[in-house]
């Protein structure tokens, strides 16, 4: 990670026409991507995670529209960019997207390889013979095996986690300087979802691009993400370094999510959930969105939009809690000492682990 | 919880499970033996295609099932049965879907959608009756009674979520197979259901049957947990025991790839693949031992003796 930025969004509003209706998706996101990190967006359905990052590739659909906010990408002004045929350079080639499900996302009667020939002749201008050289290098680098025999294959025959790798192969045929990955797991098994993120932590490497991994799972991003933004109807309401979010989160919406994760629920007891649902983005939001669901929610959050306020130089939080004026909340015992609860009940459990570990080591040395 | 030991409400006995016939045969399934008790969870926790599904489904007699016996209360159910036993069966026996978008009847308002099962088998005195049973099912998981006359479009994922769940416990099952109930859901929505789940089966001694391929939700709701691999089961634990003590290669495997959400741990975490080559089954057999009361794995005689082996230093460390 450098500290340059690749990205910059301003201030940004999205509205969508609906039956006659406005829809505001997005609300004043300010957001900077620096050079060769991996931000994670996490939020609800709905929150607007997705639509923030279709404005980065102009894949919002037809009745979207930019009301207000600019995004800048290396010198160019995105928001600006009206026509597909201005959106051909950056679209695919300079900032890539990975979606959620690997079966819509592949043409079903087209071979897995000539699928990924396809975008290298396109956007690099090589021959078909060239073209296939490196495609088949790129299935290789994803980690399918036996790659040149499997290049005549099609998507059918490839189980979900292959076709999610091909997904990443032809995402990166043109080296692109940003990957926006749009939970690219939620749809694969956990021990399939472990081995996608291992290979995208390891492309990245060898790639040197920015990674932009979207999902509404905290638990999958502690692994992969430098920094993360959590978003809540619409707008970003924390972000900070990955240690700053898990350790020391300041949003009371973002201390909820961290509660509901499964990991973190005792046995016997009941699984923390956030009450009532997110409001309608139809309406203008009074005062702080998340405070009718918030239990720590005062008079004020009702009344007046809380600003950013600035914990750390990388920490940034949308709540009132933050204002000097403001009482002294703790956040809830459950996400208290995170870390050293996970050590210990991994200790627990992972005991065994370790043990053969050393077991087998010992037979080895033997041997 | 106490779990009598002695109610069994259903049992599988060598269940094997195969589609197709002759050279076209495939086994999807097999050497599938446990017992569920009255009033707990159990889990088949697997990989898409490894057949726990399938086994589900053919607990509803859904599919059939080509050797072996499923017995429920004591008798057996996939057999021919006459048309009161079926009707019996079905009405005991619920199942919950993955997909709370596509299982649900589209053009039909939530009212038919939950009275369906009343109608079809006359399970009330009168309109009066019956829209009294489906207002209180439908408060009981947490929606409103004006919702009955909505469509399912109308909902949210965790909303339509629950209407699955008022449709299959308004019959008042005494099982209910989960399908997977909460992997189409956001992660604050799961919460909601799973404790929905769990306050059902406190209040009238259900038994789930759940189905997952994750491990860390299947701790929180589970008694006991059966891993299923390739359409085998390789190891059946109580929940505690199976994450203290995973045995098999391919348990623990599944163990590691279960996501912590702490980012210093998360980055130190090794990944553990299985291989179904680590096993060397040419000249021994695998069975399915039981390596410690209670805890099952499919093994042959050297593993066996590899896991006693294990079993008895981890109770020489805890003493």
């Amino acid at each position: 990670m450098t500290e340059k930025s690749i990205l910059t969004v301003k201030d940004l509003s999205v509205g969508f026409h609906v039956r006659g209706r406005e829809l505001k998706a997005i609300r004043n996101v300010s957001l900077e991507l620096k050079d060769q990190e991996t931000l994670a967006i996490v939020g609800e359905s709905g929150s607007g995670k997705s639509v923030l990052t279709k404005t980065f590739t102009g894949m919002l659909e037809q009745n979207g529209y930019i009301s207000h906010g600019t995004i800048d990408y290396d010198g160019q002004r995105l928001s600006d960019l009206k026509k597909d045929k201005d959106w051909e350079g950056i679209r695919g080639k300079e900032i890539a997207t990975i979606f959620q499900d690997p079966m819509t996302s592949l043409d079903p009667i087209k071979t897995i390889g000539s699928q990924i020939a396809e975008v290298v002749i396109k956007h690099q201008g090589k021959s078909k013979k060239e073209a296939k050289e490196i495609a088949i290098d790129l299935m290789d680098r994803t980690g399918i095996p036996n790659a040149a025999a499997r290049y005549n294959e099609y998507p059918f025959e490839y189980s979900g986690g292959m076709r999610q790798r091909i997904v990443i192969a032809i995402a990166l045929a043109c080296h692109p300087k940003v990957l926006i990955c749009d939970e690219p797991t939620t749809a694969l098994d956990v021990t399939i979802q472990a081995q996608i993120l291992e290979l995208i932590k390891e492309l990245q490497k060898d790639y040197h691009f920015t990674t932009i991994f979207i999902t509404h799972d905290l638990g999958v991003v502690a692994s992969i993400a430098d920094r993360i933004a959590v978003m809540y109807s619409g707008e970003i309401i924390e972000v900070g370094t990955c240690r700053e979010i898990f350790y020391d989160p300041r949003h009371p919406y973002t201390w909820s999510l961290l509660s509901s994760l499964p990991q973190l629920a005792q046995k016997g007891g009941e699984l923390y959930s956030i009450p009532g649902t997110p409001p309608s983005l139809y309406k203008d939001i009074k005062g702080d969105a998340f405070a009718p669901r918030n239990p720590f929610a005062m008079k004020v959050d009702f009344e007046a939009e809380p600003p950013m306020f600035q914990v750390s130089p990388t920490h940034f939080a949308k709540t009132w809690l933050l204002d000097p004026r403001a009482p002294k909340v703790e956040k809830p015992a459950l996400i208290q000492n995170l870390h050293e609860r996970f050590v210990k009940t991994l200790e627990r459990d992972n005991r065994l682990h370790a043990e053969t570990e050393e077991m087998e080591a010992e037979e080895h040395d033997g041997k | 919880m106490t779990v009598n030991k002695k109610d069994v409400l259903l049992s599988l006995h060598d269940l094997e499970i195969s589609f197709g016939e002759g050279k076209q045969k495939f086994v999807a399934v097999q050497d599938v033996n446990f017992d569920i008790y009255r009033g707990e969870t159990f889990s088949l926790v697997g990989e898409s295609g490894s057949g726990k599904t399938t086994i589900g489904r053919a607990i509803l007699g859904i599919n059939p099932t080509s050797h072996g016996e499923i017995d429920f209360n004591g008798h057996q159910i996939n057999k021919k049965l006459s048309h009161q036993e079926e009707q019996e069966v079905t009405r005991k026996i619920q199942m919950i879907f993955q997909d709370p978008s596509a299982s649900l009847n589209e053009r039909a308002t939530i009212d038919y959608i939950i009275s369906e099962g009343l109608y079809n088998f006359h399970l009330y005195d009168s309109e009066e009756d019956r829209l009294q049973k489906v207002t209180k099912i439908i408060e009981e998981v947490g929606l409103l009674p004006e919702h009955l006359y909505r469509y399912p479009h109308e909902f949210s994922g965790g909303q339509r979520q629950r209407i699955g769940i008022a449709r299959a416990l308004i019959m008042q099952p005494d099982l209910v197979v989960a399908d997977e109930p909460i992997s189409a859901l956001d992660v604050s929505i799961r919460a909601q259901v799973l404790n929905l789940l769990k306050k059902f089966q406190r209040e009238s001694n259900l038994t789930y049957l759940f189905i997952a391929h994750d491990l860390s939700v299947v701790r929180f709701i589970s008694d006991r947990i059966a891993v299923i691999h390739a359409g085998r089961i390789l190891e059946l634990a109580d929940t505690e025991e199976l994450f203290t003590n995973p045995l098999h290669p391919y348990t623990q495997s599944l163990l590691s790839a279960v996501p912590i959400p702490d980012p210093e741990l998360a980055r130190e975490k090794k990944l553990v693949v299985y291989d179904t080559n680590m096993h060397d089954y040419s000249v021994d057999k695998p069975k399915f031992v039981e390596v410690k009361p209670g805890h099952f794995v499919y093994c042959n005689a050297p593993e066996e003796a590899h896991y006693r082996k294990i079993l008895e230093e981890q109770g020489q460390l805890t003493k």
